[in-house]
């Protein structure tokens, strides 16, 4: 796992039935893009998170494949629909195996 | 081999068109867009893409795209060494079609997206964003 | 023609480096998560009244794009930072197994303020100490711990978990009583030219700050937002190491962060920012 990977996730905590609300993640990751060169000349290997998803009760909001070209700390922020009281799930995927997860509950009212 | 004044000069000039040519044209570009559409027709219109005319920073350039009732947006970056940037599909619960993120430029160049639509038509919309690129590394 | 302009025809004339007039300082105002009113704008300090008649932060000099990402803590990257910071705050280190909390308690409390008086005069010490020296005071004498390393990793964090508490707050260092001389020190290095491109700290940032050197638009070259996370590396940057990167620029061997030269220079530049408030971690180029 790479070092120093956080997740951040933005949710309002309630939502009316039906609502659209907007969530916003960021993640601290570095996304090496495999094309820089360390001081030696060696290529600097490619280590990225390549793809982010978000489910709401099981039921997909967003499914992103992400590219080396995405800036260093990803930022994502998108809309979703809200049909019930439940859990949103985010879920990244590294390049190493590892993955990252964090999930925030969502009242109606 | 040997090579005149006039003809260093030359190489040069070409050098430098060389150097500028691939941001304007990228068969790679055009590849990954077959790729993504299957070889269909790609309109104008339908997707909207938003990026700022001029970056202060290649590193960390925002960017936005929206096309209503899109099952899949991609992004490229027609001047970068490797032109994918992100591929968003929206699943039943997405509200709008559209997202935002953050992404890198190498250089001056074109920011390119397309949308699959609702009907399974695709759309195109294109970008140009100036990157600076500033004298003080601090 | 302004008299910015002028100003810079004159320094282009006069200087080996060309600056070119265009932008200055634009009009927005920056309120943070909708509740932290950022004063950006202030009239300059008394000791400035020579040079300009308002000091700006840097915030004005970005463009839109760069600007809204340092308007909501979660559009901010450098948030990221002071999470673990707070993370690094509330954990034991060091043989006498305290953490910075066991002291000092919930930084939202505790440290409301700290940032706007550093660099600061320790009586104890005898010397001007930047934030750093004084958590590394902490961890060698307090906590057992090793000292960090300067504007690295954990020290740029927690140093800029302690300003985000203050922001909104107004920079306020002393730099009279025992600060004086290392103020003066600071003001002396401030206005000498350095390197091969013979380019003093005031040329850029007193004389043309508004105006393009090349591509980059100068600012007033004002540490109030620091430490600061900047686009061209994405992670945070500590003071000294931009005057390094600065003075590194006009083709000069420089000091090295952490030296008694540019704790000098940070309690000087920290001067000329007196009255704009705290925004660190700010969000630049």
């Amino acid at each position: 796992m790479a070092s120093g990977v956080k997740p951040r996730v933005k949710v309002p905590k309630k939502a009316a039935v039906g609502e659209a609300i907007t969530i916003k993640t960021l993640i601290s990751h570095k996304m090496e893009s495999g094309q820089r060169k360390d001081k030696s000349g060696n290529i600097i290997p490619r280590s990225i998170i390549n793809r982010f998803t978000c489910d709401f009760n099981g039921e997909n909001v967003i499914d992103v494949t992400l590219e080396p070209a995405i800036s260093t700390n990803p930022y994502l922020e998108f809309q979703a629909t809200v049909p019930s009281e439940g859990e949103f799930k985010f879920t990244w995927y590294d390049d190493d195996g590892s993955v990252y997860d964090a999930a925030k509950k969502i009242a109606i009212g | 081999m040997e090579f005149t004044r006039r003809e260093t000069l030359a190489l040069g000039a070409g050098a430098a068109l060389m150097t500028v040519l691939p941001f304007r044209a990228n068969a790679a570009v055009d590849d990954l867009i077959n790729e993504f559409t299957g070889g269909a027709a790609v309109a104008d219109g339908g997707l909207e893409l938003t990026a700022p005319e001029i970056a202060e920073n290649g590193n960390t350039v925002p960017i936005a795209v929206s096309a209503e009732g899109a099952t899949a947006i991609m992004v490229l970056a027609a001047g970068n060494p490797t032109p994918p940037v992100a591929t968003f599909k929206f699943g039943k619960l997405a509200a709008a079609q559209e997202a935002s993120t953050r992404i890198r430029l190498a250089g001056t160049q074109d920011v390119v997206a397309i949308a699959q639509l609702a009907d399974g038509s695709f759309a195109r919309a294109s970008k140009t964003v100036k990157v600076t690129i500033g004298g003080c590394g601090g | 023609m302004n008299f910015k302009a002028l100003t810079a025809i004159a320094s282009a004339l006069t200087l080996s480096a060309s600056f070119v007039a265009a932008g200055g300082a634009d009009d927005d105002t920056l309120v943070v998560n909708d509740e932290i009113s950022i004063v950006t704008k202030a009239a300059a300090p008394a000791h400035m009244a020579d040079a300009v008649d308002e000091v700006i932060s840097g915030w004005h000099f970005r463009t839109d794009e760069t600007q809204s990402l340092q308007a909501d803590d979660f559009d901010n990257p450098g948030m990221l930072f002071v999470e673990q910071g707070l993370d690094v705050w509330n954990t034991a280190d060091g043989s006498e197994g305290k953490s910075c909390a066991d002291c000092h308690g919930d930084p939202e409390e505790s440290m409301v303020g700290v940032r706007t008086v550093y660099p600061k005069w320790n009586e104890a010490a005898g010397e001007v100490r930047t934030l750093q020296m004084q958590m590394n005071d902490c961890r060698e004498n307090r906590m057992g711990a090793e000292a960090w390393k300067y504007d690295k990793a954990d020290a740029i964090n927690v140093e800029a978990m302690i300003a985000s508490v203050s922001r909104g707050l107004p920079m306020n260092v002393a730099i009279d009583g025992p600060a004086a001389a290392t103020w003066e020190q600071g003001k002396e290095l401030y206005y000498t030219r350095t390197g091969q491109l013979e380019l003093s700290c005031a040329n850029c940032h007193e004389q043309n700050f508004g105006n393009y050197i090349r591509a980059d638009h100068l600012s007033q070259g004002q540490i109030n937002g620091f430490p600061t996370y900047r686009l061209k590396n994405a992670k945070l940057n500590g003071v000294h190491s931009r005057f390094k990167g600065c003075v590194r620029d006009t083709r000069a061997e420089t000091y090295k962060p952490g030296s008694a030269e540019f704790v000098a220079l940070e309690l000087y530049v920290a001067s000329r920012g007196n009255g704009l408030s705290v925004e660190g971690p700010s969000v630049r180029n």
